[in-house]
């Protein structure tokens, strides 16, 4: 049992290798695709052919690239990702400040889909063709379709302008206590939410009603138990392994929202430190959080499989 | 009823995916949505006698009225005008990216399915591709390319791209083990051949519904990356730089941003839409055991 997840761990460790290569060399090249010279952007506006040169040959821009790339991977491989140019910090430093706020929101929002998103989707299952099916599945439908910062500016001017019930924006730390943290959070992970509910919902719909067509299923119903019974004890627990599965897009897709929304908020986390780093240019940070976010999605669905392996036993190795 | 015995006693009609489309309600829906938008951006100098970029500055903040549908901005600008032909912009973007990540996304999936030493190295790179957050990719290689429209394109199209691969991949490896497949491999049929008359078109149908998705996801994105400011640059107006240049004056003349925000909602519901009834005729969880 315990050896089956083992396994799995080691193989899927040996997988996700190749694939942090691919991550840092398509990073790597990105940054080599950007218009224009980054050690004249660096040197400013002002600096002289000669300044502009000492700085290329400072970031190691004179050398060939494949040189560059394996200069880059190495460095990597020591763990250096870099350093930011405007923020004078290194990329791991400037990261550490702003990734508890983007783990916040990404948590508080993720606790908000999943029972959200499931609830809706098992129902919607239950009482599969009546109106509460088409309300449930039609909300889930304008969930996915509607832009979210959109509604979180929307949402803003009602529930902070008019009404005054929530902050409009910043962020308070956790240390600070738990209450003004939740509030300052609560709105903009709702609506980041909001996209994720809604694909969820449809999901754990579908995987319900495959479920729910099983022959167990109707032995269950045959045997007269009743409805709600038969999902709560024979299909649920079924119905959560695709959901498990989407866990791991889940996160991403939270993680890809937040860019957006924390720039609504203003809330100072990773997705304003990228647009921030994009807008001004700095290519150092661009290319060390892109990379380090990669990993981390890298990290994340790794566990996710893992997990998934241990919840479901007919999960094997390969 | 009648109806249903005469249509089990007629003949077999043509198209007949065509008519269980016609006749899915939800595909009926997006079908209607997505084609007056279409129309609409189509026919937007018929539509409106404003110029989307004219200031003027008398006109500031208008509120929605007869003569200005949905206001006007800070510029004077018409908002209905702008939305009209930020439409074009929209619609433009999503329709090239969907044709451009199903292109290269179909190829990629289809050439892992049949040569297979490609397999590998292609599922690492799309594995690869897919540890970025598909919104944070683009971001970067949009920012890497400049700020037009075509850059915005190939970004958004890599992003989708390994989703796409993966789902033709999977198709064209269930239908590649079916014994016509076979027969025509036996039979002495090329690689090119059997891609070409087996494999493509029996992956159309998954590939269709994801590209419906992939255009919804699109104008979605389209609009986030406006609104962050790596969108197509004003004054040409797109759906997303409207809600952008509109945010700072979102509380005082809420239309100028509200209007586009519909326009996106609508776009991509109708997609949607359309995409569910096409999932649910073409089913692309092909129920082939094999």
């Amino acid at each position: 049992m315990k050896l089956r997840v083992l396994r799995r761990l080691v193989l899927r460790l040996g997988q996700a290798v190749p694939i942090l290569l691919v991550v840092a060399v398509v990073t790597f090249f990105l940054m080599h695709l950007l218009p224009g010279d980054p050690a004249a952007i660096i040197a400013g506006p002002e600096a002289g052919a000669e300044a502009i040169e000492k700085i290329r040959h400072q970031l190691g821009l004179d050398r060939s690239l494949p040189e560059q790339l394996a200069l880059w991977l190495f460095h990597l491989a020591q763990g250096d990702f870099g350093r930011s140019i405007v923020l004078n910090q290194s990329v791991l430093e400037a990261l550490s400040e702003r990734l508890p706020v983007t783990v916040s929101l990404t948590v508080v929002s993720f606790a908000i889909t999943i029972p959200l998103g499931i609830v809706a989707g098992v129902l919607a299952a239950r009482f599969r063709n009546t109106w509460l099916d088409s309300a449930v599945m039609f909300l889930a439908l304008v969930g996915v379709s509607i832009p979210g910062f959109w509604v979180a500016i929307l949402s803003v001017i009602l529930f902070s302008v008019t009404l005054g019930w929530l902050p409009a924006s910043g962020y308070a730390p956790l240390a600070d206590g738990v209450r003004p943290w939740l509030l300052s959070l609560l709105q903009p992970a709702a609506m980041l939410a909001l996209f994720q509910i809604g694909f969820l919902a449809r999901m754990a719909r579908s995987a319900t009603l495959d479920v729910l067509d099983q022959d167990y299923i109707r032995t269950a119903r045959a045997k007269g138990v009743s409805e709600w019974r038969t999902i709560a004890k024979h299909a649920f627990r079924n119905t959560l392994i695709p959901v498990v599965t989407a866990t791991g897009i889940i996160l991403s897709l939270l993680m890809g929202g937040s860019v957006v929304i924390e720039q609504v908020f203003a809330l100072p986390g990773v997705g304003r430190l990228i647009v921030q780093a994009i807008l001004t240019r700095d290519y150092p940070l661009v290319q060390g959080t892109l990379l380090v976010l990669a990993f981390m999605f890298v990290g994340i669905n790794l566990l996710v499989d893992v997990i998934y392996t241990w919840v479901d036993p007919r999960v094997r190795y390969g | 009823m009648a109806e249903a015995v005469s249509d089990l006693l007629a003949p077999p009609r043509r198209f007949p995916v065509l008519r269980r489309l016609a006749r899915h309600r939800s595909f009926r829906v997006g079908f209607v949505i997505v084609l007056v938008l279409l129309l609409a951006a189509i026919f937007a100098p018929l539509l409106t006698g404003f110029d989307p970029t004219a200031m003027r500055a008398r006109l500031r903040f208008r509120p929605p009225q007869a003569a200005y549908l949905f206001g006007t901005d800070n510029f004077g600008r018409d908002v209905f005008t702008r939305c009209l032909y930020g439409a074009r912009l929209s619609l433009t973007i999503g329709f090239g990216v969907a044709v451009l990540s199903g292109v290269i996304g179909a190829a990629a999936g289809i050439a892992s399915a049949q040569f297979r030493w490609l397999d590998g190295a292609m599922m690492r790179l799309m594995d690869g591709l897919m540890a970025f957050p598909a919104i944070i990719l683009a971001i970067g290689l949009a920012a890497a390319m400049g700020p037009n429209i075509g850059s915005l394109i190939v970004a958004l199209s890599v992003a989708y791209i390994p989703r796409t691969a993966r789902i033709v991949r999977a198709s064209a490896l269930v239908v590649r083990e079916l014994e016509f497949v076979d027969a025509s491999r036996v039979a002495g049929a090329s690689s090119l051949r059997i891609i070409v008359k087996h494999l493509l078109p029996n992956c159309m149908g998954p590939l269709l519904v994801q590209l419906t998705f992939v255009f919804a996801y699109a104008i979605l994105a389209e609009a986030a990356l406006s609104f962050l400011g790596i969108g197509p640059p004003p004054p040409a107006p797109s759906w997303g730089n409207i809600i952008a240049e509109g945010r700072d004056q979102a509380v005082e003349a809420w239309w100028i941003m509200f209007f586009p925000g519909m326009a996106i909602s609508l776009a991509t519901l109708g997609m949607n839409l359309l995409g569910d009834g096409l999932r649910d005729v073409l089913d692309p969880r092909l129920k082939v055991e094999t």
